[in-house]
């Protein structure tokens, strides 16, 4: 009988749903639940309303960005640069450094000498793909991955660079990328926010992660990622108090439908079913969340492909299997934070712990969605804020080092989603300080993604404040020559 | 116009989805071209959405070297081709404007194609119809001075009780509506109480202003608010958002700062009924005043509030000039509500502010001194950057006496401004780069808005604020009118209140907005005053129910044929629920505490470093503080604020968004602060020697304020009586369901607490219980 009454009260609220859309009030994702056709023959409607639909067609349906926060060096992951190691202790030369900027860290330093890296690389796959020993795993799926070695940045220090390469602008209240495509192309699941963040922390140099680098800007909040970990509570309050039920937390949430009920009686307030949904929504994400943050159901095998720690909540490698298993209940973006790459000195004994933190796990993941078929519609995206200097900071020896900044040169990595496996871009000079070969700037970077994703990057716009915004500003080419 | 379109597809995809329900919408008719088409408020909207970013004020990126947006410009002969015009008075035909907007040629048709911009039937009709009538430009709205207006003529004066309602009834008859019956005295109570204070009515407050059946007993309600140290607070929590306020630097350590003293001069200001005037000035320019003192140096915090980075790797230059450039866009945008930041790397695309009025501005904030101590020495952490102004007990007994601070904590540091003696030079600076230096400017303001006069005013903060409340400023009166009515209504007359520029929408009442802002003048910009005139209007006191032909004329009730049912912000939120569970604590001031929050956020999300890693819970009555004193750290927000559509902080934001998700259920549900309360509340009827019923009647009044109906009573009843049943026979869940929150339990029957606590909650949950109806 209750339950009668509830399936009545969501039959009104679809109804008013649309109500209010007809009035223009946001409030709810509208993205999925658009009609492709009502929009033909509108060239203004597919602009200004970017809701639920795709620009044209393409294979990525998800996304999941691994950020390795704090700037892992690319000189001891991809960029292998044996020249540096000729060149020990000998300074930059000024026909490479340009005169450029440097941060305030080196900027005094009297000298800048070189360093290569202490860990060896070899080649792998069918491309001979140069990785370090300190990835053994990623190195053996080269042959699925994309490597792009000419990404550059506009920022050189953390906040900023993070900020930037999440929202496409170094100053805070942009949307985040996961918020745009929530807003662009919708959720794919009604009982899971589209755009969710998870975070690990190695033994590194910590630098912060915030909550802005999730943040909605000024799209709807309904498009703010939302944090999962994988502990008791996986999304903040979300369970219950002690000592209540599920039964009792129905029960409640019926007498608070008729209580609500009672009140649109009397204020007619398309509003107020609206709450009514949200408070169902809520009621579903109860049982629909635990059971995606729930890893220990998993095989073995697949236990044993992330590593032991995937089952140690709050890891990288449990996050890992964790957005997978959040991607393929449809999770538009899952972004995952692993911090501690902050090599400024001390490099070779932490980046060892940095690197076994991730290394398997990122493989697993790209390994497993491959396993499953998923990979072809899920773009896994691989990188750090900015790379590494050449030269080292602060005391030099033959067993140890440091880097600082560097943003014009670093490495990422793509694979699935319509990227072309098996390839490795751009070039860095033979010191790896300057590009020489394809540049990929941030903003070419998201649209590329937004390509892989079927939007034109051009048209996914938000009118704010006087001005249409985009996730690119006014820049961004798409790098065509790594797509499939 | 853009909005209606919207609203039109959106129509379709409404009748489309619900057709086979049977349901029956009212169409919307198509919009009708005015019978005389005006410049400012049909014409520029389209002019300024799709054609200035290339014939407009950026010089650096106009077309063919025409521009649009001055008559000047629209009226000469093309360069390129100087027989043609792209406006030719009276004659369409005649106009490259229209010709272009309608051609089938793809390389000749303006917007271009590549600029996923196009026009509608409806936007070409209105052009063509405005050069037929002759093309008349007109200056900005929002630049025009500001006179005060006659008074409409309304068909029902009756119903009017001050001038506000005047300008409402006259385009509320326009649409053919009447608006709506008086809202109930209960409605009216809570409403304006929340309004005013932020805080629900006591039960006191209730019975007194049901039996108070004088002719005056709203008036005199409203007078006792206004009177209210809550009243202070209520205004102070909009204004922290315009000032960016936080109790931490921001960026990468985001370590501890402690500008709540400035915070308590703010509440101060609004509780004093400082003018307007005097608090945006001591604000802005304090420590220039020739009578300054410790108060108006204090004020100065406001510039100060903008984030710090202590980050290691920084170019002390470049966050200097950062630094800078927020404390300008914060002028522009608090103040004039301008998008003055577009302006800092090319010429603005839509206003008329260049970049060089961008840098003139800049120089009036360039001249504090800005030290970089930890960018020195990472490992010394500062909780103020100098200049500062060290809060010692003397001083708060001397000369500020509203700073609550407790008298064995040391001394409290507020960052405050200082003028440095040689002037440091402002350059433009090229695509905003701070190493691009380009030629030097001296202090000015922008012309389009009103000339600086160099002889009346000095060139600096001190006569930036002179020039800001001159009287013939355009746009500070409006601006701050606007917001207030904002906060009220849920919406601005100028629905944009961040942008009265060309791109900002349109006011839906002009002429109110005008009478209103010279008004404020005329009363000496008595915000107090405004706050009342506003509550006492007809407007204010109608219902709000929402009627289904209101609906579908004006959906967005932008012409305020009901009152709008707003949403609490956070802030109103938390003190309600604390307010009518007795649990309030409601001391003015102090230093922020750190609530109820779970484990592990600051940690997760920190650098490791600085006093900030690891959140240390406040106790005691410090948990049942107003939500205007929460802890806000920049990089790790309060999550139930988050939730709630509270602001960031990193920079200026003069709206709030308030949005309906299903995480909001979750913080209602689930959250301790809400539980707690109803487990104390419920504690405290209980231990009242009364009957069940009066126990529900009255946390009913407490929360929803008003009294129950007869079917709610029951539906309560029923559901205690279960709930009590359920607890008796599983009494483990009472106890855990009672054990929550710090304040202590009391020595009742914890079934019942259980049962009662149940109830109290789900009243906390209603809709109604979170909106100001």
């Amino acid at each position: 009988m209750k339950k009668d009454i509830f399936e009545h009260h969501l039959n009104i609220n679809r109804r008013h749903f649309f109500k209010k859309a007809a009035m223009g009030l946001g409030g709810v994702a509208l993205g999925s639940l658009l009609v492709p056709d009502l929009f033909k023959g509108s060239q203004e409607a597919t602009q200004q309303l970017p809701l639920g639909l795709k620009h044209f067609a393409s294979k990525a349906k998800r996304i999941i960005m691994l950020v390795q926060n704090g700037a892992p060096s690319q000189l001891e992951t991809f960029d292998f640069k044996p020249k540096l190691r000729e060149m020990f202790g000998q300074d930059l030369p000024d026909s490479i450094r340009q005169g450029q900027r440097l941060t305030g860290m080196t900027a005094n330093q009297k000298s800048f000498p070189l360093v290569g890296s202490k860990f060896g690389f070899k080649q792998y796959g069918n491309n001979g793909a140069w990785v370090s020993d300190l990835l053994p795993n990623i190195a053996k799926i080269t042959d699925d991955i994309c490597i792009v070695k000419s990404m550059h940045t506009d920022a050189i220090n953390h906040d900023p660079a993070l900020t930037f390469l999440q929202t496409g602008a170094q100053v805070g209240n942009r949307p985040s990328m996961g918020s745009w495509f929530s807003y662009g192309l919708g959720s794919e699941n009604k009982n899971l926010p589209a755009f969710c963040v998870l975070l690990s922390k190695g033994g590194g140099n910590g630098q912060g992660v915030y909550s802005k680098l999730w943040s909605n800007g000024f799209l709807d909040s309904t498009h703010q990622g939302v944090q999962l970990s994988a502990s008791d509570e996986p999304i903040l309050y979300l369970n219950n108090p002690k000592g209540m039920n599920r039964a009792s937390r129905r029960d409640m949430l019926n007498h608070l439908g008729e209580l609500n009920e009672m009140g649109y009686k009397e204020f007619n307030d398309p509003e107020i079913h609206s709450k009514i949904q949200q408070y169902e929504m809520a009621f579903r994400m109860q049982t629909a969340v635990p059971e995606i943050t729930d890893i220990s159901k998993e095989p073995d095998h697949i236990k044993k492909l992330y590593g032991a720690d995937c089952m140690v909540p709050g890891t990288y490698a449990a996050n890992c299997l964790l957005a997978r298993k959040l991607s393929e209940s449809g999770v538009r973006f899952v972004q995952l934070y692993h911090q501690g790459w902050d090599q400024h000195g001390n490099l070779v004994r932490e980046i060892q712990g940095q690197a076994k933190d991730v290394d398997q796990a990122s493989a697993a993941l790209i390994t497993d969605l491959k396993q499953r078929g998923l990979l072809d519609e899920t773009l896994v995206i691989w990188g750090g804020e900015f790379g590494r200097t050449n030269y080292c900071q602060g005391k030099l020896t033959k067993e140890n080092y440091g880097r600082d900044h560097h943003p014009r040169a670093f490495s990422i990595f793509m694979a699935g989603g319509g990227v072309k496996a098996g390839t490795v871009y751009g070039k860095t000079d033979e010191l790896g300080y300057n590009i020489i070969e394809n540049p990929v700037h941030i903003h070419d970077l998201h649209a590329t993604i937004m390509h892989l994703m079927g939007l034109d990057h051009e048209k996914l716009t938000y009118k704010y404040l006087g001005r249409r915004f985009r996730l690119t500003d006014v820049h961004g080419h798409v790098v065509k020559d790594i797509l499939a | 116009m853009k909005s209606l379109y919207l609203l039109f597809l959106l129509l379709i995809v409404s009748l489309f989805s619900c057709k086979d329900k049977g349901d029956n919408y009212v169409a919307i008719p198509k919009k009708k071209i005015p019978e005389v088409v005006d410049y400012n408020f049909d014409v520029r909207p389209i002019l300024s959405d799709k054609c200035f970013n290339c014939h407009g004020p950026d010089a650096n990126k106009r077309f063919a070297d025409l521009r649009l947006d001055t008559e000047e410009g629209a009226y000469s002969a093309l360069k390129e081709s100087p027989e043609k015009h792209a406006i030719v008075s009276g004659k369409p035909k005649q106009s490259e404007v229209y010709l272009r907007i309608t051609t089938e040629d793809t390389t000749k048709v303006m917007p271009p194609p590549e600029s996923n911009l196009k026009l509608s039937d409806y936007e070409i009709n209105v052009i063509k119809k405005w050069i037929k009538q002759g093309a008349q430009y007109q200056q900005h709205w929002a630049f025009m001075p500001i006179a005060k207006p006659t008074l409409p003529e309304v068909g029902k004066a009756e119903w009017t009780n001050n001038e506000i309602d005047y300008f409402i009834l006259e385009k509320v008859e326009a649409l053919d509506l009447a608006p709506n019956e008086k809202a109930t005295k209960e409605q009216l109570l809570k409403r304006v109480s929340f309004d005013i204070t932020g805080l629900p009515p006591t039960l006191e407050m209730q019975e007194k202003f049901l039996n108070d059946n004088s002719e005056n007993a709203y008036e005199k309600v409203v007078d006792e608010l206004l009177e209210s140290k809550h009243y202070g607070e209520k205004m102070a929590s909009s204004w922290l958002d315009v000032a960016r306020y936080a109790d931490s630097h921001g960026f990468q350590d985001d370590e501890l700062r402690t500008m709540w003293p400035w915070r308590d001069w703010v509440i101060h200001a609004f509780n004093e009924n400082y003018s307007y005037k005097k608090f945006v000035t001591w604000q802005l320019a304090g420590d220039l005043l020739p009578d300054k003192h410790m108060e108006t140096l204090l004020a100065t915090g406001f510039n100060r509030n903008h984030k710090i980075t202590q980050e290691g790797g920084i170019v002390v230059e470049e966050y200097r000039i950062e630094t800078i450039t927020d404390r300008t866009n914060t002028f522009g945008k608090a103040f004039l509500g301008l998008t003055f930041e577009c302006a800092k790397c090319h010429d603005h695309k839509y206003d008329p502010i260049s970049q060089k009025d961008y840098y003139s501005t800049f120089a009036f904030f360039e001249n504090t001194p800005y030290k970089k101590s930890s960018a020195i020495n990472a490992k010394l952490r500062v909780l103020a950057e100098p200049p500062f102004l060290s809060i010692s007990n003397q001083i708060v007994k001397d000369s500020l006496p509203f700073v609550n601070k407790k008298e064995n904590y040391k001394n409290v540091d507020v960052m405050v401004m200082e003028e440095l003696k040689k002037k440091r030079p402002t350059h433009i600076l090229d695509r905003g780069a701070y190493d691009a230096k380009g030629d030097t400017v001296t202090p000015n303001l922008p012309k389009s808005i009103l000339a600086f006069d160099k002889q009346k005013y000095p060139s600096s903060r001190l006569g930036l604020s002179q020039w800001l409340f001159s009287e013939n400023n355009p746009l500070t009166s409006r601006v701050y009118v606007n917001r207030v009515w904002q906060d009220i209504f849920g919406s601005g007359i100028v629905k944009t209140s961040g942008d009265f520029g060309m791109q900002g929408e349109l006011p839906s009442h002009v002429g109110l907005l005008n009478w209103l802002s010279a008004d404020f003048i005329e009363s000496d910009w008595n915000t107090k005053r405004l706050v009342k005139n506003i509550v006492m209007s007809s407007t204010y006191q109608q219902s709000s129910v929402v009627k289904e032909e209101k609906l579908a004329i004006d959906p967005e009730n932008k012409y305020l044929s009901y009152m709008p049912r707003a949403r609490y912000t956070s802030e109103m939120l938390r003190d309600h629920v604390l307010a009518s569970s007795g649990l309030l604590s409601r001391g003015i001031g102090g230093r922020s505490v750190k609530t109820y929050q779970p484990d592990g956020l600051w940690k997760t999300s920190s650098s490791g470093r600085g006093m900030l890693v690891y959140y240390v819970q406040d106790h005691g009555e410090d948990l049942y503080r107003r939500g205007i004193y929460t802890f806000i750290k920049r990089t790790s927000l309060p999550p139930v604020q988050m939730i709630f559509d509270a602001t960031t902080r990193d920079q200026c934001e003069v709206r709030r968004l308030s949005t309906s998700t299903p995480l909001q259920a979750l913080v209602l549900l689930n959250d301790p602060t809400v539980l707690e309360a109803s487990r104390v509340f419920s504690e405290k009827l209980l231990e009242e020697e009364t009957s069940l019923e009066y126990k529900i009647e009255k946390a009913f009044r407490s929360i929803l304020c008003r009294n129950i109906k007869p079917e709610e009573k029951v539906l309560f009843l029923d559901y205690y009586n279960k709930q009590e049943r359920q607890f008796k026979e599983d009494k483990e869940s009472a106890y855990d369901f009672v054990n929550v929150g710090e304040y202590p339990q009391a020595e009742s029957d914890k079934t019942k607490v259980a049962a009662l606590m149940q109830i109290i909650h789900t009243m906390y949950n209603m809709e109604e219980a979170i909106v100001k109806i």
